[in-house]
């Protein structure tokens, strides 16, 4: 099954980049994007979730991101048609390319049974995506993708000394060396503790450089920035939401080996620093996509946080994960189409998007809104029960700089945000031909409508899937 | 054996200092290359006489002393730029830097519990010191092609660490970490040049419009 999944987009990224025509080429995104969503879903319905080699399998949290890479992925090409008709003065060939094969490097990640295996798959992904920063051929974007290529490739190259050292204490623990999960998993309790421990750190800065947690972020502004919304909302939505698992299954193994108390910390340390850098900076912030990126960090440290947790935060944590991927493609790809139509990102000169652009701006509005946590969507509910664990577990420094963040984002993105839609539009941006269309307004309001869904209710067979990862994690049941 | 394994890891140690002390990118190129190859060829010492061992010494030693020097040497060929390295901080106050590194990396191993020959004694610390040597390398020289030398320096080290490992590691796997180090620099060259067209210069400084 894994075929679908994994080749399915290789083979149509291998037919982008056998179309000639710059016009019809972009038509190959959203038919191999839904026909991805299709192979995932009879997948996770099948329940065929052992590959056919020993290093692919699909493990709880691997089904949850592979389903939410999936919509996010069906989601952007749907609207790429549109976004590359609107540039099609630009070569396409490459973009094409290099979006379908990340889409088959995430799923590759969410396969990934293998340490190593799964290092291979998030160096590639950083690598594939790399070209598709530097779509606007701009100095600027030429800047976000080094510094994007330049630290993430640090910082996976950590990840893989963390990788090694991981395998190291198995055979230093006695056992042969090892570094498929399941093994790991298995003799969890015999690992030699320095070197978990040093892996745990080193492979928590790797892949938390491709989240962009605080202090490795540093990429993530300018590279949310600079990128095309679409691009945004997979990276955002997607990319991270990858790294995360990989987190996951390492946390997984630690606290196998019941050193829970030695990762727990860490994650809620690196979380609030995430959370506090964010909302400092997202404070006056003008330019509404770096704002964006900001609004990643802070719910990457949320994430982070939630995780070190323990039980009482992993449901919270997992429904978040989702909660987060959907509205950050609502927001990315509102933020988009306003970008299109002001030919500006800075609110200088952005205002009147909900005149300008009724739908979008609309969007735009309504993805803020979710995004802060206000009810009555999704993020209201994860954030809440994460606020939850963090008072029920006598954690009140925690609880209170969580709070303090909420409102510090609240205000900063609040100013950003309705500078943005309300107003008048200048006569410039009433006169660039750019307007809502079917394809532009569409994929990021079912994204929208999703959000809305999931803070009304979840869904029985999602709930039962979060409820899988609580119980992998080695938890019980999550709150009903 | 582990005598000439270990006659090599002191040599992949000296080149950490030669790469911290050298002024110029071209011998730069030249030193990271020879410890590629110094690389390459422990595999087959550390684990006898195993086809995949020698498959991936060729793999290291072909990419890390030839493909990729070239393709950095084009890179340079390409521009019209001056060939001395841009340091951020000094060669003296960076080679300190490196030797600290070396201490601390060999403290830090004696710490940590190791197993095995003498061979493998040094291969800890020594893959320690380069990775932290890479690292000051990417820190404190200005130069975008420079940056991609302080990344290999750090590979290198890290490659060292995985020789402990060469069991565990799928052959595919081993070959695709390989495959993904020659893509990253081929799309790391392309970058290099990219740049250089938009601003005269494969300066990082100039890389400084996206701030707060």
């Amino acid at each position: 099954m894994e075929l679908a999944t994994i080749a399915l987009p290789l083979v149509g990224a291998l037919l982008a980049f056998l179309v000639r025509s710059n016009h019809l080429r972009p038509l190959v995104l959203p038919a191999f994007g839904l026909a991805h969503l299709a192979a995932t879903a009879t997948t996770l319905a099948s329940g065929r979730t052992r590959g056919s080699l020993p290093w692919l399998e699909l493990d709880p949290p691997g089904r949850l991101v592979l389903l939410l890479v999936s919509v996010i992925f069906a989601a952007c090409s749907c609207y790429a048609v549109a976004y590359l008709r609107l540039r099609s003065d630009r070569p396409n060939r490459v973009f094409c390319v290099c979006l379908l094969a990340f889409l088959a490097m995430m799923s590759f990640i969410t396969w990934s049974h293998h340490l190593g295996l799964m290092w291979v798959a998030i160096e590639t992904s950083t690598l594939t995506s790399a070209p598709l920063l530097y779509f606007n051929r701009t100095g600027r974007s030429l800047e976000a993708t080094w510094k994007y290529l330049m630290v993430g490739s640090v910082g996976i190259a950590l990840a893989l000394l963390g990788s090694l050292f991981l395998g190291y204490s198995s055979l230093a623990g006695g056992h042969e060396s090892t570094l498929l999960f399941d093994d790991l998993v298995a003799h969890a309790a015999q690992l030699s503790k320095p070197w978990l421990h040093g892996a745990f750190i080193l492979l928590l800065v790797g892949y938390g450089t491709k989240m962009g947690i605080a202090p490795m972020h540093t990429w993530k502004p300018d590279a949310y920035g600079e990128a095309p919304g679409l691009v945004g909302a997979l990276l955002a939505g997607g990319m991270t939401s990858c790294a995360f698992l990989a987190i996951v299954r390492v946390f997984h193994v630690v606290v196998a080996a019941g050193d829970a108390d030695f990762a727990n910390p860490l994650l809620i340390g690196m979380g609030l620093v995430s959370m506090a850098v964010a909302g400092a900076f997202m404070v006056r912030q003008r330019d509404f996509k770096r704002m964006l990126a900001w609004s990643s960090v802070e719910h990457m440290g949320i994430l982070t946080l939630a995780l070190g947790l323990g039980a009482a935060g992993a449901f919270g944590a997992v429904l978040h994960l989702v909660n987060n991927g959907l509205v950050k493609g609502v927001m990315f790809l509102s933020a988009g189409n306003i970008h299109r139509a002001y030919e500006s990102k800075s609110t200088d000169e952005v205002a009147g998007a909900l005149r300008r652009l009724p739908v979008s701006g609309a969007l735009f509005l309504m993805g803020f809104i979710a995004v802060t946590g206000s009810p009555p969507f999704a993020p209201f509910v994860s954030e809440f029960a994460i606020l939850n664990a963090v008072f029920a577990q006598r954690r009140w420094f925690v609880g209170a700089g969580m709070l303090v963040t909420f409102l510090v984002v609240f205000m900063g993105m609040a100013a950003t945000v309705l500078a943005v839609v309300q107003g008048r539009p200048s006569e410039k941006a009433a006169g660039t031909p750019f307007h809502d269309r079917v394809l532009t307004i569409v994929p990021p309001a079912l994204l929208m409508g999703a959000v809305v869904v999931l803070g009304l209710c979840v869904p029985a067979p999602l709930r039962a899937m979060v409820d899988e990862v609580v119980r992998y994690l080695g938890y019980g049941e999550g709150p009903p | 054996m582990s005598a000439t394994a270990d006659a090599l890891l002191v040599f992949v140690l000296m080149l950490n200092f030669v790469v911290l002390g050298s002024g110029r990118i071209r011998s730069l190129i030249y030193t990271v290359a020879a410890q590629g190859v110094a690389l390459g060829v422990l595999p087959v010492l550390v684990h006898p006489a195993g086809l995949r061992e020698a498959l991936v010494s060729i793999g290291a030693i072909v990419l890390k002393s030839a493909v990729i020097p070239r393709m950095l040497m084009r890179a340079m060929a390409d521009l019209p730029v001056r060939r001395e390295v841009q340091p951020l901080v000094g060669f003296r106050t960076s080679l300190v830097l490196g030797a600290v590194a070396t201490a601390a990396s060999l403290l830090l191993a004696s710490r940590l519990p190791v197993l095995g020959n003498t061979a493998v004694r040094l291969l800890v610390p020594a893959s320690f010191a380069t990775v932290l040597c890479g690292f000051i390398v990417l820190i404190a020289r200005v130069k975008a092609i420079t940056q991609v030398l302080g990344y290999l320096v750090l590979e290198n080290g890290i490659f060292l660490f995985g020789l402990l490992l060469l069991d565990a590691m799928p052959f595919l796997v081993e070959i695709g970490v390989l495959l993904d180090l020659f893509v990253a620099i081929f799309v790391m060259g392309i970058i290099i040049n990219h740049i250089h067209r938009e601003f005269s210069s494969i300066s990082t400084e100039r890389l400084s419009t996206l701030r707060e």
